[in-house]
């Protein structure tokens, strides 16, 4: 090889590299530097000036009644929106598996939910949940299960809020999850299965102790993956309660931008969106892990 | 330990199309070691699925030790399979997939690990329990594959191709393992291949099949000295046997008998000329390719394989006497490959 050529190589890597590497600098790494920046000043929207506060924005947040319920509330709709996705994904995918007609068609039509913009799906949502003009609620009045003028009021009450935005939430990550079982499912070679029910194994058994550990590594990619969408999911819950009714579904991303945004307090919404870092450090490492992992064995 | 025996199996996969196994009716003896030969697509393996349970007949019945297992379930047939990729599990130690049968079935607990060690013991796995099966060779797979298969005393075995993911070297000393293993423990089996060698070498008797339909059932020697039809006689034996027709007769005669006249025993020996064209020299024999010079069947391509002790030097198109006794001629139908008897 030519001294020029190598020449070459050595600037060749890193220009290749360069795109990447500003793109992560300016739409993730600035604003990180920011949000920490500012948790610990007094910034606020339209004034100037900024002073460091130390952690005076920490220890008011972690005083406020508000932040402790918009922590339950993440944890409450992470987790089981977690469970239900991967409980109906798991389902889903057991029947997706088996051939029959029409299963291309099928499977294009749960993956709609996934390919469709958020915010319009949650948009129909908000609709289908409306407390005058809900088509839940009307086909329930039809069936006499309520009367017309005692309808429940699906975003309006908190404990069917939260459900509404879980359920909302999981019709959006399902298809997602069920995807990834399918590709889990199928790297399983058919005798395996078949081996099973020779030595004697049911269907539960071979679900749980062959198949689903099996599929571990993936598995624990769409629970990641899953979490990382649930935690930090901010559309669904502001554009169906933003937050209410009595912050009964304000989560943390919804309470950061309530509070930094249109509170205009940047530096409390900046402290508020920190907390978000530990959990997310966490799934990301377990991440790795888990890819390590596979690509070891 | 039991007889498996197939009544008028039929196995049709796609209506209208042709069964992949059509009315197949055979049975196992007691203890015996049966061998389903057939080229791929001849139904050998969907046969043995049918009697695992694996697949729905069509029509037919199954029965397993006299019994009508049709509408059972794998788990009740008291059968055990090795897969051709041996099937195990991945996230399994090779002690928990050999227990995995005894957890399956209920088995008490404290039974377990006297058996898996005995199954260990028996397959000479002993020290492999605690590796995870990525860990071991091809070899080590197949007897973990053949411990968790025998663990819990099944009534028959089935094979399907075990030994062809092992390079050639450690096949001939598993088959060999296997036949030893098997006449041991003395249970029924029925092993699945298209490998004639191990069809003869480990059979007490071979089903040889061919488009979903049993064509001959008989010991190693007799469906190799005796064909049924001309599939058989061309199905075994490498090279295949000669075959040469005229009159509506097709005559066969195998390689080995197609020997230089001077040294096939004089009476009752047929004499034919070859016109000789080339040959393969293999070490311990030689193959000698050529026509028929003259006669009826002048023209047809033959082969003869002889030992290469033998001295004679053949020179390309030139023609020879050979000969070939006349208890080796197997006459067969020319419109049906029905062996004339």
């Amino acid at each position: 090889m030519s001294a020029g050529a190598k020449r070459e190589e050595r600037w060749l890597a890193p220009a290749m590299f360069l795109p990447a590497v500003l793109y992560i600098l300016a739409l993730v790494g600035i604003p990180l530097v920011l949000a920490v920046l500012y948790a610990f000043s007094d910034a606020r929207i339209g004034s100037a000036g900024l002073h460091f506060v130390g952690l005076e924005n920490f220890r008011s947040i972690l005083q406020s009644p508000g932040f402790h319920k918009a922590i339950r509330n993440s944890i409450v709709f992470t987790l089981s929106a977690q469970v239900i996705v991967i409980v109906c994904s798991n389902i889903l995918a057991t029947a997706l598996e088996e051939p029959f007609r029409g299963r291309g068609l099928v499977r294009f039509l749960i993956l709609l939910p996934w390919v469709a913009p958020v915010s319009l799906g949650t948009i129909g949502w908000k609709w289908i949940l409306d407390s005058i003009y809900s088509v839940i609620t009307w086909v329930l009045v039809a069936l006499h299960v309520y009367k017309p003028y005692s309808t429940p009021m699906w975003l309006g009450e908190p404990h069917l809020a939260m459900a509404s935005v879980v359920l909302v939430h999981c019709w959006r990550l399902i298809p997602f999850s069920t995807v990834i079982m399918l590709a889990g499912r199928s790297a399983i070679p058919k005798e395996i299965p078949e081996a099973a029910a020779i030595d004697g194994a049911g269907f539960w058994r071979t679900l749980f102790q062959i198949k689903i550990p099996m599929m571990t590594p993936i598995l624990s990619v769409a629970v990641l993956f899953g979490i990382i969408f649930t935690f930090t999911d901010m559309t669904v819950v502001y554009i169906l309660t933003a937050g209410g009714p009595f912050d009964s579904t304000q989560t943390l991303p919804s309470l950061a931008f309530a509070t930094g945004i249109a509170g205009s307090d940047l530096a409390a919404g900046a402290a508020i969106s920190l907390f978000l870092v530990p959990v997310l450090v966490a799934v990301a490492y377990l991440m790795l892990r888990v890819a390590h992992r596979s690509e070891v064995a | 330990m039991a007889v498996v025996e197939t009544r008028n199996l039929t196995k049709v996969f796609k209506q209208g199309e042709l069964g992949a196994v059509n009315d197949v009716s055979l049975a196992t003896e007691e203890g015996e070691f049966l061998v389903f030969l057939g080229p791929s697509g001849s139904g050998k393996t969907t046969l043995l699925r049918m009697i695992a349970g694996l697949e729905t007949p069509t029509s037919g019945e199954i029965l397993i030790g006299g019994q009508l297992v049709n509408h059972l379930s794998p788990r009740e047939r008291r059968i055990a399979m090795v897969f051709q990729s041996y099937a195990l599990y991945p996230h399994l130690t090779v002690y928990k997939n050999i227990a995995f049968p005894l957890k399956a079935q209920n088995v008490p607990k404290d039974q377990h690990d006297t058996k898996v060690q005995w199954a260990a013991g028996l397959l000479g796995i002993g020290r492999l329990l605690e590796r995870k099966p990525r860990e071991l060779s091809g070899g080590e797979r197949q007897r973990v594959a053949l411990a968790r298969a025998i663990v819990r005393e099944p009534a028959v075995f089935l094979l399907d191709e075990p030994l062809s993911n092992l390079d050639a070297k450690l096949r001939a000393s598993a088959r060999e393992e296997l036949e030893q293993f098997q006449a041991r423990v003395g249970t029924t089996t029925i092993y699945v291949t298209h490998d004639q060698v191990e069809a003869m070498a480990m059979g007490d008797r071979v089903v040889v099949m061919d488009k979903g339909r049993v064509r001959q059932i008989g010991t190693p020697a007799e469906v190799y000295d005796e064909p049924a039809d001309t599939f058989v006689a061309t199905f075994l034996g490498s090279p295949p046997m000669n075959l040469v027709s005229a009159g509506g007769t097709i005559t066969g005669f195998r390689p080995e008998h197609f020997l230089p006249a001077l040294a096939v025993a004089i009476p009752d020996s047929v004499p034919m000329r070859l016109a000789f064209s080339h040959e393969e020299y293999l070490g311990a024999e030689r193959i000698l390719y050529g026509a028929l010079a003259d006669g009826p069947h002048a023209g047809a391509k033959v082969v003869s394989r002889i030992a290469s002790t033998h001295a004679g030097v053949f020179a390309k198109d030139r023609t020879y006497d050979f000969a070939v006794e006349k208890r080796h001629l197997k006459l067969f139908d020319e419109a049906t490959g029905i062996r004339r008897r």
